[in-house]
């Protein structure tokens, strides 16, 4: 009986899987995306071995060189290797995005879902939490977090995973009122299935789409906001390597060393362009109506 | 619509008190004492003592909140625990200087997303909408901060056309106000001009699928006319309240762009007082924007209302 009321199983699963696998195929953007991400996975995974020098030794010798056949992209004020920092700030900024956007939808979906699928009393509480929250701007709520809970990559994670959050409750619950009083929703209640299985098996699959393409347009704001956090000094501590941090001492040497801030921030736009056509592709893909 | 507007305001109550209750037990949370690093290397029990009872530290939590809350209704935010000025006034100094910035930033957000956003959407499928999409797409990746710096390095370091830092006010020199603040304008700015063109395109090409701009097709008018008489004017609606909303952003993207470029601002102050652990800024800072992004949002549904006149009948 459970399985004949799953929407999955009454519809063709395996040909709109292909449809949409098609679509985002289709998409230049989003596979260029997918592809480049990709790579800084791999980069972030083979960091030990691809590094060509240690990230955080210092070499007073080589004090603010320019690119070299030695040091590839030159070196900090410190003398340390910038491609073996940008390599290493692969891993906190990546770990920063996909992290801080877990610890958003471990709250917040349950919230939404909650406050969608009950309604009442519950609804109206975390709603106006919620609206609450997002009448302050996601940055200065990260900065103040940040401050609150101390500068450390990972109070860094968890004070953007707490500002991100709202969005992820907005969304799920609008889309669970959407399917609230779906055939297959009022069958299962008939029935008398217990909330929390209608709520994990019959709710959660059919908001899943929509909040898939956020997590991921999500990652680039939180990859943004990490190395803003590191940049003003709420992030990854030195002498440890990050996007961000590298370009606030980058900031110092603009005249003297400006090879320093091109790459950390050219690693950056990049990150953050590949995860926005990612999670444009897979709207696209996803959208029912496309 | 005087209805609407009033039963708009009542509905924002529950999240004022809300954003209140949120903003005093955030900066109660904040680590440190408040009136340690008040009195400096003052480390005389009787001082601190003094102190924490001047500025009501010793108070219970609920009526520390009540008082607060009390004070700010009359305007009065308290004092700054640095410089030991009104919050108000310090706010109000600050203010006009990002809202100077906001101002140029959004002025040239329009001027570059409004009008790619209807080539885009004119020119659909062709290498021009997707040149303008990669570009929208990069204002809104690029991380702003970044940005500047890299402008900086250009135009102030290497070709020494603008100025790097400091601010000038345009009332005092516009001129100069306006070399100053150009660098930063345009860095905030390239963001929203991203989202505005991608919300321009999709808003055009709602339209231009439309039955009257067939019909405006059909009669043989010019295709300028048809995109800007006919298709731009009915696209206009969630542009301009998109507009609304994205001020509110801009304090957002502020807050690292004034940092970069050294503007005293609003967003240089946000920094400023978390990093000093100045209390009663901090509050009063949070406590603005909350209030001016709810404002924003009235203000976004009411031009809504105003511009759409199937709402406007019906209100």
């Amino acid at each position: 009986m459970n399985a004949a009321l799953q929407p999955s199983v009454i519809g063709v699963q395996a040909p709109r899987k292909y449809r949409v696998l098609q679509r985002f195929l289709a998409n230049k953007g989003a596979v260029i995306g997918a592809i480049c991400l990709l790579l800084f996975v791999a980069v972030a995974i083979l960091a030990p071995w691809i590094s060509p020098h240690d990230p955080l030794k210092a070499n007073f010798l080589s004090v603010r060189k320019p690119p070299s056949a030695e040091f590839w992209l030159g070196t900090d004020e410190l003398g340390r290797d910038l491609l073996s920092r940008l390599i290493w700030g692969t891993r906190s900024s990546l770990l920063a995005g996909v992290v801080s956007v877990s610890i958003a939808m471990l709250i917040g979906v349950p919230l939404g879902l909650l406050a969608g699928y009950f309604g009442g009393w519950l609804d109206a509480l975390v709603s106006r939490v919620t609206d609450a929250l997002l009448s302050c701007p996601f940055l200065v709520l990260a900065i103040a977090l940040g401050a609150f809970l101390g500068p450390s990559l990972g109070n860094a994670m968890i004070a953007i995973g707490l500002s991100a959050m709202p969005i992820f409750v907005r969304l799920t619950r609008g889309q669970v009122l959407a399917v609230r009083h779906e055939d297959y929703l009022e069958g299962a209640r008939a029935i008398g299935l217990p909330h929390r299985w209608i709520i994990l098996r019959y709710v959660l699959p059919n908001v899943q789409s929509p909040l898939v393409v956020q997590a991921t347009l999500t990652i680039a704001s939180a990859i943004l906001a990490e190395a803003s956090l590191s940049f003003l000094g709420l992030g990854q501590q030195a002498p440890q390597p990050s996007w961000g941090s590298m370009l606030t001492t980058a900031k110092n040497f603009l005249e003297q060393a400006p090879w320093m801030s091109i790459v950390p921030g050219l690693a950056i736009y990049i990150t953050v362009l590949s995860f926005n056509l990612l999670g444009d592709g897979l709207r696209d893909a996803l959208d029912p109506k496309s | 619509m005087m209805r609407f507007i009033l039963s708009r305001l009542i509905g924002a109550i529950p999240t004022l008190i809300l954003v209140s209750l949120f903003v005093f037990t955030l900066q109660k949370l904040l680590p440190g004492d408040p009136v340690l690093a008040m009195a400096g290397e003052e480390r005389d029990p009787a001082v601190l003592e003094y102190l924490r009872a001047k500025y009501r530290l010793d108070d219970p939590l609920p009526t520390q909140y009540l008082n607060w809350v009390g004070n700010a209704l009359t305007g009065d935010l308290g004092m700054s625990l640095r410089t030991e000025q009104p919050v108000t006034e310090l706010i109000g100094s600050k203010l006009p200087v990002t809202f100077q910035l906001s101002l140029l930033a959004m002025c040239i957000a329009l001027v570059m997303g409004v009008p790619a956003g209807i080539i885009a959407a004119v020119r659909k499928g062709t290498a021009v909408d997707y040149a303008t999409s990669v570009a929208a797409l990069s204002g809104i990746s690029i991380p702003n901060f970044w940005l500047g710096i890299t402008l900086i390095l250009i135009f102030s370091v290497k070709l020494q056309w603008l100025p790097a830092s400091g601010y000038v006010s345009f009332t005092d020199d516009p001129w100069q106000a306006l070399r100053t603040l150009l660098l930063p304008a345009f860095v905030l700015g390239t963001a929203l001009a991203g989202t505005l063109m991608r919300h321009t395109r999709n808003a055009m090409l709602e339209v231009l699928r439309s039955d009257y701009v067939r019909t405006a097709k059909a009669k043989g008018l010019y295709a300028r006319v048809v995109v800007l008489k006919h298709a731009f004017r009915n696209a206009l609606m969630p542009i301009v309240t998109l507009t609304t909303l994205l001020f509110g952003e801009l304090l957002g993207g502020a807050v690292l762009t004034e940092q970069v470029f050294s503007i005293p601002g609003f967003g240089k102050m946000i920094v400023d007082s978390v990093f000093n652990r100045d209390y009663a800024v901090v509050q009063g800072v949070v406590l603005c924007v909350a209030i001016g992004f709810i404002l924003l949002n009235l203000l976004a549904d009411v031009l809504y209302r105003l511009i759409n006149p199937r709402l406007r009948t019906a209100t």
